[in-house]
Formats: C-alpha cells, sequence, structure tokens
C-alpha cells in the first residue's frame, strides 16, 4: 500500500472553480491537493474550449478558456497547490478521528481534514461514435477536441456532427486545411443560425465539402487515417480524410461521487448557501455540481462559493482559532503569503 | 392493457410487456429491463439512448419523431428512416400489439 498523503483539504476536480478554491484556502494557510480525471487542469474551459472566448469573467471582457486556466494557474502558484492528474477518486470514507480518506484509481490515499468536491459535470468523456476500429487511430488521426488547430494545418479534414462544435470547428478549421469535410446524417443542424449560414456559403464557394451520412468504416495504417466510408441513402462511398473529428456530444457521469453517501438531488450534489456543506459535515461541494435555490452554473458563482467555503473549512481545520477577514490591497500579512511583500 | 413487443437486435429473443396508456415505451423497457435500452438520461430527450428501430408495419402509427426529438437521434448509432426514441412514443390503444426493434448498440 502507498504511504498515505496528508493535507488540510484535497480538492476533487482542478476546473476554474476548485483552482480558485486553492487561492481562497491559502489566503487562510489551507494546504490543498487537488485530483482531476483529466491529464491537465482546467476542466472543461482546458479540454473542451481551450481557444473558446467567455465573455461573463469579472474584469475580462474576453477571455479564452484556456487563457482562464493560466491565469488561474498564476494566480495560486504561491499557494504551492499539489496536482494527481489522470486520476478518479473511487472512494471517500470518514475516519474515526472526522477525517477522510480519499483514494484514487491509482492507488493513492489521502488523508484530509477537508474535502472539497469541484467535479463539474462530474467526470465526463466524449461519446466515441460507435465505428468498428476507430480506437486504433484515437489521439493519432481522431480527436473529440482541438486542442491546438496546427495540428490539422494541411491536413484532410472530416468533421461529424450536427451541433454548434462541428459548425465552429468546420469553420474555424476551413483556412487551415488542406480539405475539409462535413458530415451530418441529415441536411438540418442544432447550430447557430450565423454558423449554418456561413458553412453553407462556403460549400457554395467550394471551400467546405459537404455530405449527408453517417460514417460506419475507417481506412488507414497504423493509426493513420486514410479514408472514411461514409453510409448514406444511396448506399456506401468511401472518402478521404486523415484528420476525424466527430463531435457526438458528451455524456457526463456523475461517477463515484453518488456512491459517497451524499444526498443527491438529479446527480448534483446539494449544499446550504452559507458554507457550501453537503450532508456529510467537513465535505464541500462547488461549482456546477452543487445545486441550491437560485443556483447558476456559471464559473462566477463558483468562486463566490469558493469563498464563502473556505470560512467554514478553516474552521475545521484550524478549530478555535480567530479567523481575521483582510483584504489583499490592504494586509501584510495576505501580501506576504502571495510573495508581493 | 396494450401489448409492445421488444425484438433484440439479433431477432433471437422476443420480449412481449403489457403497457399502461399514457406511460413511454422507454419506461416499460426498462421496467422490464428490457437489455439494449439504457436511457440515461431518464426520459427527457437528452441523451438518445434508448434508441429503437420501429417495425416497418407500425411507423405509420407511432408517427415522425418531433424537431427535438430529431436533434436528439444525431447523437444515435445507426440512426435509420424508422428511428425513434423510444421515451417520445406514448403508449394508447391505437399501439397495440406494437413492435420495435432494439439496434446493435446505443451510442
Amino acid at each position: 500500500m502507498s504511504e498515505i498523503i496528508r493535507t488540510d483539504v484535497v480538492i476533487i476536480g482542478a476546473g476554474p472553480v476548485g483552482l480558485f478554491a486553492v487561492f481562497e484556502l491559502g489566503l487562510y494557510d489551507l494546504k490543498c491537493h487537488l485530483i482531476d480525471i483529466l491529464d491537465r487542469p482546467g476542466g472543461q474551459c482546458a479540454e473542451l474550449y481551450p481557444e473558446k472566448p467567455i465573455y461573463d469573467i469579472p474584469a475580462w471582457p474576453e477571455i479564452s478558456g484556456q487563457g482562464l486556466v493560466d491565469r488561474l494557474m498564476e494566480q495560486i502558484k504561491p499557494f504551492s497547490p499539489q496536482f494527481h492528474l489522470n486520476r478518479m477518486v473511487t472512494r471517500l470514507d470518514r475516519q474515526a478521528d472526522g477525517s477522510f480518506h480519499v483514494e484514487t484509481d491509482e492507488g493513492e490515499i489521502f488523508e484530509a481534514k477537508v474535502v472539497v468536491i469541484a467535479a463539474g459535470g462530474g467526470s465526463f468523456q466524449p461519446k466515441r461514435p460507435p465505428v468498428p476500429g476507430i480506437e486504433a487511430y484515437e489521439g493519432t488521426s481522431v480527436f473529440y477536441s482541438v486542442r491546438r488547430m496546427e495540428a490539422f494545418r494541411d491536413q484532410d479534414v472530416m468533421i461529424v456532427g450536427g451541433g454548434d462544435s462541428a459548425l465552429d470547428w468546420a469553420l474555424n478549421l476551413q483556412p487551415v486545411a488542406r480539405s475539409l469535410t462535413l458530415v451530418h446524417r441529415r441536411a438540418e443542424f442544432r447550430a447557430a443560425p450565423d454558423s449554418v449560414k456561413k458553412m453553407f456559403e462556403l460549400v457554395d464557394s467550394g471551400g467546405i465539402r459537404f455530405e449527408l451520412g453517417q460514417v460506419t468504416g475507417l481506412k488507414g495504417e497504423s493509426g493513420e487515417l486514410s479514408g472514411v466510408t461514409l453510409k448514406g441513402s444511396d448506399g456506401e462511398r468511401e472518402l478521404p480524410a486523415t484528420r476525424m473529428l466527430p463531435f457526438f456530444g458528451l455524456t457526463m457521469k456523475l461517477g463515484p461521487v453518488a456512491d459517497w453517501g451524499l444526498n443527491l438531488n438529479e446527480n448534483l450534489v446539494p449544499v446550504d448557501t452559507e458554507k457550501f456543506e453537503t450532508s456529510e459535515p467537513g465535505i464541500f461541494a462547488i461549482g456546477d455540481i452543487n445545486s441550491y435555490p437560485g443556483k447558476l452554473k456559471l464559473i462566477l458563482s463558483g468562486f463566490h462559493e469558493a469563498a464563502l467555503m473556505t470560512q467554514a473549512a478553516k474552521r475545521i481545520v484550524n478549530p478555535g482559532e480567530r479567523i481575521v477577514f483582510q483584504y489583499t490591497t490592504s494586509s501584510t500579512s495576505l501580501q506576504k503569503k502571495l510573495g508581493v511583500q | 392493457m396494450t401489448k409492445i413487443t421488444f425484438v433484440s437486435f439479433d431477432g433471437a429473443t422476443r420480449t412481449e410487456v403489457d403497457a399502461e396508456n399514457g406511460s413511454t415505451v422507454m419506461e416499460n423497457a426498462i421496467r422490464s429491463a428490457i437489455p439494449g435500452i439504457d436511457a440515461e438520461c431518464g426520459g427527457a430527450c437528452a441523451c438518445a439512448t434508448c434508441h429503437v428501430y420501429v417495425d416497418e408495419e407500425w411507423t405509420a402509427e407511432t408517427g415522425e419523431p418531433a424537431p427535438m426529438e430529431e436533434d436528439m437521434l444525431d447523437f444515435a448509432y445507426d440512426v435509420r428512416p424508422t428511428s425513434r426514441l423510444s421515451c417520445q412514443i406514448k403508449v394508447r390503444d391505437e399501439l397495440d400489439g406494437l413492435v420495435v426493434h432494439i439496434p446493435e448498440r446505443q451510442s
């Protein structure tokens, strides 16, 4: 059995809200370890829309998903959070002394006085289209998100789907790709009308090729895609493609959170609005995963929840200690923690 | 009671269930633990994991999918002209004897 990692707080989920919690907790000297199923911090912001602008972060009229994550990482750096990525928390148990044991699928065990669930929509994965043998191409030719547009330069790109992701990426990658084919099973789209209009304009001008059908097979060698079999109303045909981006939506699963004995309501964790504590004292839930009257799933709501949760977490970790509320603008002790003094 | 028959993808298993009018075909599949109907979202027309093929003889009676259902079918696997989401088919007297086929897999 691996050595137990002891810390004040374990944060489950390293999305924007989990990251900002490190800052708020850090101002009160609480040390954090973060665990996330993705391979890097940022949650959906980094994984699903790193290059897409967000318009409702206070004081940032426009910031990309990755830009927000980068700045949060910079902001929490003084508190040296420890990241444990590519891991799923499988168990959460209360110990006799009231602390918690948090166990991951990699076998690590954390001991913490406070657990903060900032797991967003749960552990999420893009839906894999059920095309035989697609696994062999994933990560080399088949991708479920665009991390770097450069990876698609001069490629024969095939985008499959009829939603906003499919349309947005068809429009964005079209100037970069050698050729761009959009495949959808029908001529109607559930995407922003403006994107649909732009896409059809590009089809008319020859910039995008639009094909009606469903992908049934892939052709290629050692992970390098060369062609795709398409089934349409007129039978099967083959199209060249060296990169494929299927957008079949996401499947969000609450996952093991459901097994931790917390009260749940429609796959969300109900909390109070003073401490954002769950039905289990010492376990808090912030961000998209919680629910309370009036809840809005906004990043800024999660930031606020992190700040209030911290007050309660501090009382658990350091019981009896007087909590002094201070401003970072004027407090020399906070500024020392931030390394600016 | 209205009878509904679920046919497995390989055609080997036919399960006949008694369905209450007003319930959905999906609810009856779940209640009878029909393999191959996942219904992850619980009937909100939000996941496309209760996809079925309505038997050709019954498509006229079950009708066409609504626009929202049609959108959601984009996420289903091997969509055909007879495809429906079983959570969107309400059981009524006229559907007595309805036959639906389970797809090879849900998305």
